[in-house]
């Protein structure tokens, strides 16, 4: 079937397009996840003078896939007491949110292929940045789910602290992102990214990237923002109860989210694809794209490797007394510039 | 606020140029401090004479009573140490000892001293049970050259040919590990390989109880 469809015509809107464009999606997040654990360790080692895994393959390199065989044949411990259909749901929620959010991002622009536009994103939406925010969103059902379902006190105290920290720094990263949208005048990553020829939206919207990234932090739960976890207090917060693959699936929630965010941060603000100067685009827009990407993956590690967990009282100060506020008044001052540009043009 | 964080985030980034301090052990391994406390070692004199006389005072001084030693007359005409005694057997039950050093403070002769070697893990109770011929140095000050070479610095029982500079201590160990099991002796006497033939009694204190 697949080889009659390709007699036909290449196009765009093929549903074996889309099929092959996912597959090869998921299977590029499953391995940057796998690879992400990997990095994480050794940028962790590094940074504390150690040499971090070193023993399976060459440099340690097999490490994801010895990590990830001893997850999948190890025993799933569930507590008695469970709702049996969400202790199930939330792991595979976490994966799944991070996963659907990534089919808006493009991560190149529109290729020509036969004749037909080709466009680097799995599903091109003109309101793909709300298709994002809605999606991550998901990602809460999972902790507090998990957390809920598994009938124990440390899951549901770090479930309730994940769901009070990801709410409230949801709106902050939604006012930062607006920024971005009010000068492209467009909810289409790739539009947003082809309005950025000029100047990165990061140089006209330094506070909107900087609130993003900070909310994007949170939003992953990763240190200074680990509260939901908090081994120290929560002994693994909502994961507490999980072991085995499910917990492996929370796991590899938290690294695909981290390179969707870093994608979504570097489409609105850092070019997406395009060069950092004009004449360096001899080098694919894709390659481009995923340095920033994993540069910005980097840069989460290094915090998280920096910076100690913020008390909790300071974590809502911060997401409502400081990073809301400041959201709210780079829409304004933006919105206004652009509206004066306008009238005056 | 800002200053700071950058302050601290720089700091990390200048830790991950700088090298990993990490020691590859086993393969790499730091040279024991000099006065380590690790398996004992017996010496010899320069003329190659054993300096243990059999007077068992370090069995007497031993909190955990893990030394055994019997001693035998010197044949004059070929004796092994410069007393009257020596000692025909000389075992420590390495899983007993609690490496404290008192059998050295207590030698009257420096025969027994605290060595440098200190991987001793081992599957087989019956080989943590150091024999004479495990624990005696192969030539006089040999265990003191072995020191003095950072590299050898636990191969407190090899020959000549090991004492060349780079050899491995673990190599050695392993090697010497190798030649114990080959030998490997049943339980010779109580307390050996960790069991009590007869457990104590009230009425009958258990051997060499420290008063």
């Amino acid at each position: 079937m697949i080889a009659s469809a390709f007699d036909v015509k290449v196009g765009p809107d093929y549903w074996w397009v889309i099929l092959i464009k996912a597959v090869i999606l998921v299977l590029f997040l499953a391995t940057a996840a796998a690879y992400g654990t990997y990095a994480e360790r050794k940028v962790a080692a590094r940074i504390q003078l150690r040499i971090g895994p070193n023993r399976v393959g060459p440099m340690g390199l097999l490490q994801p896939a010895a990590d990830g065989i001893k997850l999948l044949f190890k025993e799933n411990v569930a507590p008695g007491g469970r709702d049996r259909l969400l202790y199930l749901v939330g792991p595979a929620l976490a994966a799944a949110a991070a996963i659907l959010a990534y089919a808006a991002i493009p991560l190149n622009g529109v290729s020509t292929v036969n004749g037909y536009q080709l466009h680097w994103d799995i599903a091109h939406v003109n309101v793909g940045l709300l298709y994002i925010l809605a999606v991550t969103s998901l990602g809460i059902y999972a902790i507090f789910l998990g957390g809920w379902a598994a009938n124990s006190k440390y899951s549901l105290l770090g479930a309730l602290r994940s769901s009070a920290q990801l709410v409230s720094y949801e709106m902050a990263v939604a006012f930062a992102l607006m920024g971005a949208v009010i000068l492209a005048g467009s909810l289409n990553l790739e539009d947003i990214v082809n309005a950025q020829h000029h100047a990165w939206f990061i140089v006209l919207q330094p506070i909107g990237a900087l609130l993003y990234f900070t909310g994007a932090l949170a939003e992953t739960n990763r240190a200074p923002f680990d509260l939901p976890e908090a081994e120290t207090e929560l002994v693994g917060g909502y994961h507490t109860e999980y072991s085995g693959m499910r917990f492996g699936f929370y796991f590899v929630g938290e690294y695909i989210n981290m390179v969707t965010v870093s994608s979504i941060a570097v489409t609105l603000f850092l070019g997406g694809w395009l060069p950092i100067l004009p004449f360096l685009d001899f080098i694919p827009g894709v390659l481009w794209f995923l340095g920033k990407v994993f540069g910005l993956v980097f840069v989460m590690m290094w915090i998280r490797w920096t910076f100690p967990r913020l008390r909790y009282d300071r974590l809502m100060n911060l997401g409502w007394k400081v990073m809301l506020p400041l959201g709210l008044l780079n829409i304004v001052i933006t919105g206004a510039v652009v509206a004066i540009r306008a009238a005056t043009a | 606020m800002i200053r700071e964080l950058v302050k601290g985030l720089a700091f990390t980034l200048k830790q991950m140029a700088r090298k990993p301090i990490t020691m590859q052990w086993p393969e790499e391994q730091r040279p024991a401090p000099t006065r380590h406390r690790g398996r004992h070692i017996l010496h010899r004199y320069d003329n190659g004479m054993e300096r243990c006389i059999g007077c068992e005072l370090c069995s007497a001084a031993c909190p955990v009573g893990c030394i055994y030693v019997e001693p035998a007359e010197n044949d004059p005409a070929h004796p092994v140490s410069p007393g009257e005694r020596y000692a025909v057997r000389y075992e420590i039950n390495l899983m007993r000892c609690i490496y404290c050093g008192y059998c050295a403070e207590a030698c009257p002769t420096e025969a027994i001293t605290m060595g440098p070697r200190y991987e001793l893990a081992d599957y087989r109770r019956e080989r943590l049970i150091a024999t004479k011929e495990d624990l005696l140095e192969a030539w006089p000050n040999f265990a003191q050259a072995q020191r003095e070479n950072p590299l050898g610095a636990g191969a407190d029982q090899r020959g000549a040919a090991e004492h060349a500079p780079g050899v491995s201590p673990r190599l050695a160990w392993e090697e010497h590990d190798a030649l114990i099991d080959r030998e490997a002796q049943p339980p010779l006497h109580p307390g050996a390989g960790g069991i009590m033939p007869h457990p104590p009694t009230v009425a009958e204190p258990p051997h060499q109880v420290r008063r």
